[in-house]
């Protein structure tokens, strides 16, 4: 049993069983951050905030929103839409927090990318951050599906259906994973408690993990450049305020982030009052209909570049059907970007425009995954096809150079490179059909997979220096 | 909590705002707690007196509560004063009735007509009460309530508050 | 802080390329353009006589119109109820009190001629399978006559409800404004007069499908799931946006057309008002609350910096 003196006010009683003073210091007032840093470090408190929009708003739907196939649409799109006072302003800014939400998480990555912060005792923020966007795509894609509308039904059906190309257990998987034979009403009832239950909980349990993961190797900056925290918090705290490194989370770094997220919700809500159809498909303002598929079905842009990684394989490869190579491609995009810290064999931390090579591979990547994004939404007829094959068969030679890269392996990156050539020639001749699916083709798939997959591991770690 | 010495009034400017804000944001969560303009709507319940019997009791729902309407009740069981009693009945189109919602005035049971007795009998608790719904035996605590109602020739339109009704109830 | 501005002058132009890639171009790609509707039904002859309103009152019962149809502003009732004359034609006939304020009139004597030509749906009905209402094989001057009468016993102004009802709703269910292809759905003084009712409506759905080949869709949410313009070109000309349709051409006028649009905007999109008015507020409330909170960072950086 501590010893406890007698209080001489309510904070002074709190704070002795509950060392706010301590717990507030630990928090925000002395949480310190790099000085050294731009509004792209605000993005973090952005996507707090978005999440906080996004499960209030859920909140207020969830009060009259009814899962059940024969009821779903109208609760929304009726009940809620029309006739709940502030109704219409939940739905559209939770539809539209769910999009931009996304954007998000992508500039928050490739930031992360770009200055290096998941490596070098980083490797846990990120692979969390990665947990986030994993999670949040499963939140988002089991919300799609309760408005009921066509785009939420035929979103389930192609969506589920993706578990039935896993060998062996694929169609039992699917039943399983549906209920029903069909997409219909026990899959939304699961999907509903997935989403408003399960999947929230477990976001935010993966939110705090996220936060205390910047505890020890804390926040990144600009120049990559190694702080000792303690001694700079040394000197903030004895007023060296300009001198130090470091600010304090509270007020400091948060000053600036709430003037980043002022104006981020003058974006967010334009977009919520006035542009909110790229988030809210109008498809879905029809009625989900097993008997009729829309003539154009796409996911929500978010999924388009890995949606586009499964498309991309038009033709059958050797024994692999052209769903085969899909699925498998699809597979790695989904998980590749957990392993960049073991494909990114160097130590050297410092942002993208220092690291030579990198700097281009960064660009290609951003550049990739724009053409992969819009080319997912494009129909995929005609050379469309060939464009989306070269995209996806270069998403994955990204990664398949990255080692040889960042290592400096030039014999290893020209080969990488080459057989990646070779694998965008063949794919046009496949696509004029001058060469059929046999041997050649296979052969050149083969040696592009153990490239990919061997790199990673024979390359040897290099620190620091090597351009 | 770092050196709040200084004032802050920029700072102070910003909180309020923000609490301003955030104040507008729970007068907009207020209002999605609200009942729905259908269900206010549908809060109006009309019922046609002109096929009861003198005697007879009947029961219509009104917001999801049994209201009872007794036509020509056997005021001779009222035990209070008459004058009291006959505050309770309401004369529509030449015939008494007595209008009320049939929840016990206890714990909400619904008490049962038995003409032979003349009483309402709550089998909950035992609570009694006379044939003007006057609570005359046992917990329930005041005489069952009367709902706003009006009247509109021999219809009977439940929800709204007619000049009878407020009559009735002292507000007129 | 040009460093900043550089790295989100990059961010707005990446993410407005791929904006402009997945929406505008995306649905150019998939939805080609075509001209906007006129109104004009340019393929369609104009009457060479003109008509003559009293002479039509005779002609209409004459050349027998009113057979099948009602003029309930003229007091010539229905011959059957609407399911009864849905299973007879598919479809119930039009009440023709209205017609002459919602149909073009040079459309309207078109359709009579030949029905199944003004309504775009040759392709549909032949001589083997005639078009329910048969074409008219009286003299042009009746025509016109008959044209002339209905346009002048139509009110001047008919409302955005009417205009739905006599355009749309003998085939379209609007179920968020109760309403039904048999009528406004009453409300049910008894379980008996309800399901009575849906009975009714159960036949003539089934009636309009085995005409029509496909059940024609609540427009409840229409407003927001194809838009006004896509509407407006629909209801102009269904075959050009949407080949093989079994919707016919109506022949609504602009301005009952844009009744109708008005008509679903108000009942599929009922908070729109609501919603662009407090879109000002909030929206300027942020370019304040990011105004203050500059100045409070400035405030507080300059301690640092």
């Amino acid at each position: 049993m501590a010893h406890f003196e007698k209080a001489n006010s309510v904070y002074e009683w709190l704070d002795q069983r509950l060392a706010l003073d301590k717990l507030w210091k630990v928090l925000a007032a002395e949480y310190w951050i790099p000085k050294n840093i731009n509004f792209l470090w605000a993005m973090g408190v952005v996507l707090m905030t978005m999440f906080t929009i996004l499960v209030i708003s859920g909140i207020f739907l969830l009060m009259y929103y009814k899962p059940d196939t024969k009821l779903a649409f109208d609760s929304v799109n009726y009940t809620i839409m029309q006739e709940v006072w502030f109704g219409w302003l939940w739905r559209h800014m939770h539809a539209v927090a769910a999009s931009v939400v996304f954007l998000v998480i992508y500039i928050h990555m490739l930031t992360g990318i770009y200055y290096a912060s998941y490596k070098r005792g980083r490797e846990m923020i990120w692979i969390s951050g990665m947990l986030l966007f994993v999670t949040f795509s499963a939140e988002a894609f089991s919300g799609y599906m309760l408005p009921w509308g066509q785009m939420s039904y035929w979103a389930a059906q192609v969506i589920t259906n993706l578990f039935g190309g896993i060998p062996f257990i694929g169609d039992d998987l699917v039943i399983w994973i549906r209920g029903n034979f069909y997409v219909s009403d026990p899959t939304l009832t699961r999907f509903f408690m997935l989403h408003v239950f399960l999947m929230p909980i477990i976001i935010m349990m993966i939110i705090g993990l996220h936060f205390y993961t910047l505890r020890i190797p804390h926040v990144n900056n600009q120049d990559g450049e190694e702080i000792d925290f303690d001694a700079e918090a040394e000197k903030y705290k004895a007023g060296l305020k300009k001198e130090a490194k470091v600010i304090p989370f509270w007020p400091v770094f948060l000053s600036k982030d709430f003037f980043v997220l002022g104006v981020f919700m003058i974006f967010y809500f334009y977009l919520v009052f006035y542009h909110y159809d790229f988030a809210m498909d109008p498809i879905n303002f029809d009625p989900a209909d097993p008997m009729k598929t829309p003539p154009h079905i796409y996911p929500e842009w978010y999924f388009l570049w890995s949606y586009e990684v499964l498309r991309g394989f038009f033709f059958d490869v050797g024994p692999f059907s052209a769903m085969d190579m899909g699925l498998i491609a699809f597979g790695i995009a989904n998980v590749i970007f957990f392993f960049l810290p073991w494909f990114d064999k160097n130590d050297e931390v410092a942002p993208a425009s220092r690291r030579g090579g990198f700097f281009i591979w960064f660009w290609l990547l951003v550049a990739d995954m724009i053409i992969l994004t819009i080319w997912g939404k494009l129909p995929p007829t005609g050379f469309n096809a060939y464009i989306g094959y070269v995209a996806a068969v270069g998403f994955l030679a990204l990664f398949a150079a990255l080692p040889a890269l960042t290592a400096g392996r030039k014999g290893l990156l020209k080969f990488v490179i080459a057989t990646t050539v070779v694998l965008f020639i063949a794919g046009f001749l496949e696509y004029t059909k001058t060469l059929g699916n046999g041997f050649i083709i296979t052969l050149l798939f083969l040696v592009f997979y153990a490239l990919f997959f061997l790199s990673p591991v024979i390359v040897k770690r290099v620190s620091g220096g090597a351009r | 909590m770092a050196d709040q010495g200084r004032r802050d009034f920029i700072g102070m400017v910003f909180g309020g705002f923000a609490a301003v804000g955030g104040l507008a944001a729970l007068y907009a969560m207020k209002r999605t707690w609200d009942p729905l303009p259908s269900v206010m709507a549908a809060g109006f319940t009309t019922v046609d007196l002109s096929p009861m019997k003198d005697g007879e009791l009947r029961t219509v729902t009104w917001r999801g509560k049994p209201i009872f309407i007794l036509k020509k009740p056997p005021t001779d069981n009222c035990t209070k004063e008459k004058d009291e009693t006959k505050k309770r009945l309401v004369n529509i189109g030449g015939s008494d009735y007595l209008i009320m919602i049939g929840l016990c005035t206890h714990l909400g049971c619904i008490p049962s007509w038995e003409p032979e007795k003349k009483v309402f009998h709550c089998a909950c608790h035992g609570g009694l009460y006379d044939a003007c719904g006057v609570n005359t035996f046992g917990p329930p605590p005041r005489p069952m309530d009367i709902p706003p109602f009006k009247i509109e020739g021999t219809k009977l339109v439940l929800g709204e508050e007619g000049p009878e009704y407020k009559k009735l109830v002292g507000k007129a | 802080m040009n460093k900043e501005l550089k790295i989100l002058a990059i961010i707005i132009v990446l993410v407005g390329i791929t904006y402009w890639g997945i929406e505008p171009y995306a649905h150019s790609v998939m939805h080609p353009h075509h001209e906007p509707a006129t109104f004009a039904y340019e393929d369609l002859k104009p009457l060479k006589v003109k008509g003559n309103a009293q002479k039509g009152a005779q002609a209409i019962i004459n050349n027998g119109c009113t057979g099948c149809h009602s003029i309930k502003s003229q007091n010539i009732p229905a011959p059957m109820d609407p399911v009864s004359a849905s299973a007879s034609y598919g479809v119930n006939p039009p009440d023709l009190s209205l017609i002459g304020a919602v149909v073009d009139p040079k459309f309207l004597a078109n359709f009579i001629k030949n029905p199944a030509h003004a309504a775009l749906l040759d392709h549909k009905f032949n001589d083997k399978k005639p078009y329910p209402m048969p074409g008219f094989f009286g003299s042009e001057q009746d025509l016109a006559d008959i044209v002339a009468y209905l346009v002048s016993i139509a009110p001047k102004e008919v409302s955005e409800k009417e205009a739905f009802e006599v355009g749309c709703g003998r085939c379209h269910n609007l179920r968020y404004d109760n309403w039904t292809v048999i009528g406004e759905k009453p409300k049910f003084k008894s379980k008996v007069e309800e399901a009575d009712f849906e009975l009714k409506l159960a036949q003539y759905e089934e009636n309009l499908k085995n005409y029509l080949g496909t059940t024609p869709p609540d427009l409840s949410m229409f407003i927001r799931s194809r838009g006004p313009e896509y509407i407006r070109d629909f209801i102009e000309n269904p075959q050009k946006i949407l080949h093989g349709t079994a919707m016919p051409r109506v022949g609504l006028t602009e301005e009952a057309t844009e009744k109708v649009v008005a008509h679903l905007e108000k009942v599929g999109d009922r908070k729109k008002d609501k919603r662009n008015f407090l879109g000002i507020w909030v929206i300027g409330y942020f370019i304040i609350f990011a105004v203050l909170a500059y100045l409070w960072k400035k405030k507080i950086w300059a301690e640092v910096e």
